[in-house]
């Protein structure tokens, strides 16, 4: 009872919190944006006749060939309208993608916040001459020339879709429905050892941003802006939450596989993995918690080496033509980033759900983005703990 | 009439024969030839990799770009000894690997024991193949399968239920179960090698001399088989010790030293630190070697 009322005050702070708090950790990370100079690329001048192939390398959900869900498909038809046969790999983590990138096998990749910029300092992607892609015009204004998407003005990419990570449950298992990520952090839940938790040192900020609506004393302002301190404090909730989490996962088919047999039955997600649970009759069910969420704002990037440009070109027009840029939406779970896909879902109300054109709303997740030394709240007189100390501390945690 | 035909001497006029006839006179050079390949393969591909690997472990990466910087340092061997979690990690890899290996040797014993003394020729080949069988399976396969038997509801709660327990679930314990279940063929097969070279006349002289059979068994079979057991540990021991996909099938929120590699390569990018890693089982399996040697069981491999 005492810590309910002691819960329920946490919650009020916190909600205050997030509102106030969020924004300044957006326009902040503006300034992690202009930290280094990226090699200087061309970009492709003018579109020529596509080169028969092309290497994807997406996010699950991202490029459906079929091969999951024959009914899901949107890569077959790119194939029989470009002439370019189509390979797909998709990946777990923007860790594995920057892994996969610097393979140079991949042509193009959907990168979040947390890959872009690392993608774009190291030479492995160009910048984009968004001129050849046409439906680039119809992209809502608030996605173009963000600090993930663009260095000094230049386009890296073309906006694919954002969205949050969830906290995820199962509802006949789980009562009552948890609103809140302390469901995920509380030491004497009844769901321990039922808990499954995103297995990348960037889940690291989703126990900073927790913290910055429970722990106002660490003035936490962005989640990817720690210092020794803050970062410590998140470290630890990590390692008190590891006892309670039956399993880390990347790949979300385990993870829905996880819910449906109920070895995890609370824990974060991403929508694609609750409908794919969902289809498999499971009954999930997914929020944006009080404190708020992280999230992803993606972008399709050529890759400097690739040798099939004009594949990629054609494939990012075609990814975010109105109606694919809405079959991924509705088959991931995300806001699109066509403003004219909305017309486009099969599910009418699909872009007020997930706020499509809502700035003020997108503003409030607190995207991925790589930490680096420089903390990219804007503060200047603490260092940050950049990524490196990330992953060593990611390690630790799980022990 | 024959015999006059087959030693009249050949004409060596044409290059082959000329080449083959050379070849016959320098046995040397013949097995040079023979044994180039395989040892460029050894060389270059085995020996060459682990030399990169080791030199790698020297360098570091560029954290935000995650270039190779190639400067040299200690520092990732720095962070092995100073952070305590690589220790634990460490430990508890050798202790998987220890303890599949032991659950290994205590079920194959008894298994190769009577496929090598108690069967007729015709059973033996039928049991080796029967032994064998799981091998023709894919790792992943069973590994899933021993996933979904784990889990929460499935087989193994289902049948231990009813008396009063519960399957483990994933973690440490699933690790092991599911290891000691894929390397068992490793283990048996040694095992039953050896067994089946030990005369069984041994078996009778100590019967005749008036051992009874758990003597028999601790002087005579445990001795001569002891090898065979070594060798067949170096298999399951060493499997043990650099695998990391069972742990992250089954093994919940553990993690051994292949999950820190694959993690420094797959996630991380650091490659050197992964380097620096993965020396570890290398210098644990030379010690292992080492130790194996003395007893006399690389021998029987």
């Amino acid at each position: 009872m005492k810590n309910t009322a002691l819960l329920a005050g946490l919650l009020a702070a916190g909600l205050v919190l997030t509102a106030c708090g969020t924004t300044s950790g957006n326009t902040a990370a503006t300034g992690g944006g202009t930290a280094f100079t990226p090699p200087s690329l061309p970009a492709l001048g003018k579109l020529g006749a596509g080169e028969g192939q092309l290497s994807v390398l997406a996010w699950p959900g991202y490029a459906e060939n079929g091969s999951n869900d024959p009914k899901v498909n949107w890569v077959t038809p790119f194939e029989q309208e470009s002439g370019c046969k189509v390979n797909v790999k998709p990946f777990g983590t923007s860790d594995e993608a920057i892994s996969l990138m610097k393979t140079g096998q991949y042509d193009v990749v959907s990168a979040s916040g947390d890959a872009s910029l690392r993608l774009i300092a190291s030479g492995d992607v160009e910048p984009v001459n968004t001129s050849l892609v046409p439906n680039y015009a119809d992209v809502f204004g608030f996605l173009k020339n963000q600090s993930w998407n663009s260095v000094a003005g230049v386009a890296y990419g073309i906006p694919h879709g954002w969205g949050a990570n969830l906290l995820t449950w199962r509802s006949d298992k789980v009562s009552p429905a948890p609103t809140s990520w302390s469901a995920l952090f509380d030491p004497n839940s009844k769901y321990k050892g039922k808990i499954t938790a995103y297995d990348s040192p960037i889940y690291i900020a989703d126990a900073a941003l927790y913290l910055k609506a429970h722990q106002p004393g660490l003035g936490i302002r962005s989640p990817y802006a720690l210092d020794s301190t803050q970062f410590q404090a998140a470290v630890d909730l990590l390692k008190k939450q590891r006892p309670l989490v039956s399993e880390y996962w990347s790949d979300y088919l385990k993870e829905s596989q996880s819910l449906t047999s109920g070895d995890a039955v609370l824990g974060t997600a991403w929508q694609v993995t609750v409908n794919v649970a969902k289809t498999g009759g499971a009954p999930v069910e997914s929020t944006v918690p009080s404190e708020g969420a992280t999230g992803w704002s993606d972008t399709w990037m050529v890759a400097a080496k690739s040798q099939h440009k004009n594949c990629a070109y054609l494939w990012m027009n075609y990814i975010i033509s109105p109606k694919v840029n809405a079959q991924v939406a509705e088959y991931f779970g995300e806001a699109p980033a066509n403003s004219k896909a909305c017309a486009q879902t099969s599910d009418t109300k699909h872009c007020d759900t997930y706020h499509a054109g809502d700035s003020a709303y997108a503003s409030k997740i607190a995207y991925w983005t790589t930490p680096i030394s420089q903390c990219l709240d804007g503060r200047t007189d603490v260092k940050c703990e950049d990524y490196g100390a990330w992953t060593q501390a990611w390690t630790e945690i799980k022990g | 009439m024959t015999a006059a035909i087959t030693n009249t001497p050949r004409p060596a006029g044409s290059p082959r024969r000329r080449l083959s006839a050379y070849l016959r006179r320098t046995p040397r050079l013949r097995l040079g030839i023979l044994l180039s390949a395989p040892l460029a393969w050894l060389g270059v591909a085995y020996l060459g990799a682990l030399a990169a690997l080791f030199v790698t472990a020297f360098w570091s990466t560029d954290v935000f770009t995650g270039r190779v910087v190639v400067s040299w340092s200690l520092d990732n061997f720095a962070t092995l000894a100073r952070d305590a979690v690589y220790r634990t990690i460490t430990v508890r890899t050798v202790g998987v690997a220890v303890i599949v290996t032991l659950v290994d040797a205590v079920i194959a014993f008894p298994m190769a024991f009577a496929m090598a003394k108690f069967t007729s020729r015709r059973t033996q080949r039928l049991l080796v193949i029967a032994v064998m069988t799981p091998l023709w399976a894919s790792y992943l396969v069973k590994a899933y399968a021993w996933r979904s038997m784990l889990s929460g509801n499935g087989v193994l709660h289902w049948l231990l239920v009813p008396v009063g327990l519960d399957g483990p679930g994933y973690g440490l314990p699933a690790t092991v179960i599911t290891l000691s279940y894929l390397w068992l063929p490793y283990m048996i097969l040694p095992i039953y090698a050896g067994l089946d070279r030990l005369p069984d006349s041994l078996l009778d002289a100590s019967g005749d001399l008036g051992a009874r059979s758990v003597r028999t068994f601790l002087s005579v079979v445990l001795p001569l088989a002891l090898p065979a057991v070594i060798a067949g540990s170096i298999f399951t021991f060493s499997l043990s010790l650099g695998d990391y996909i069972a742990v992250k099938i089954v093994g919940g929120t553990s993690q051994l030293l292949g999950n820190v590699v694959y993690d420094n390569i797959g996630a991380a990018n650091n490659l050197p630190f992964a380097a620096t890693v993965a020396t570890v089982p290398v210098v644990i399996m030379l010690l292992y070697l080492a130790a194996a040697r003395r007893t006399g069981a690389v021998d029987t491999l």
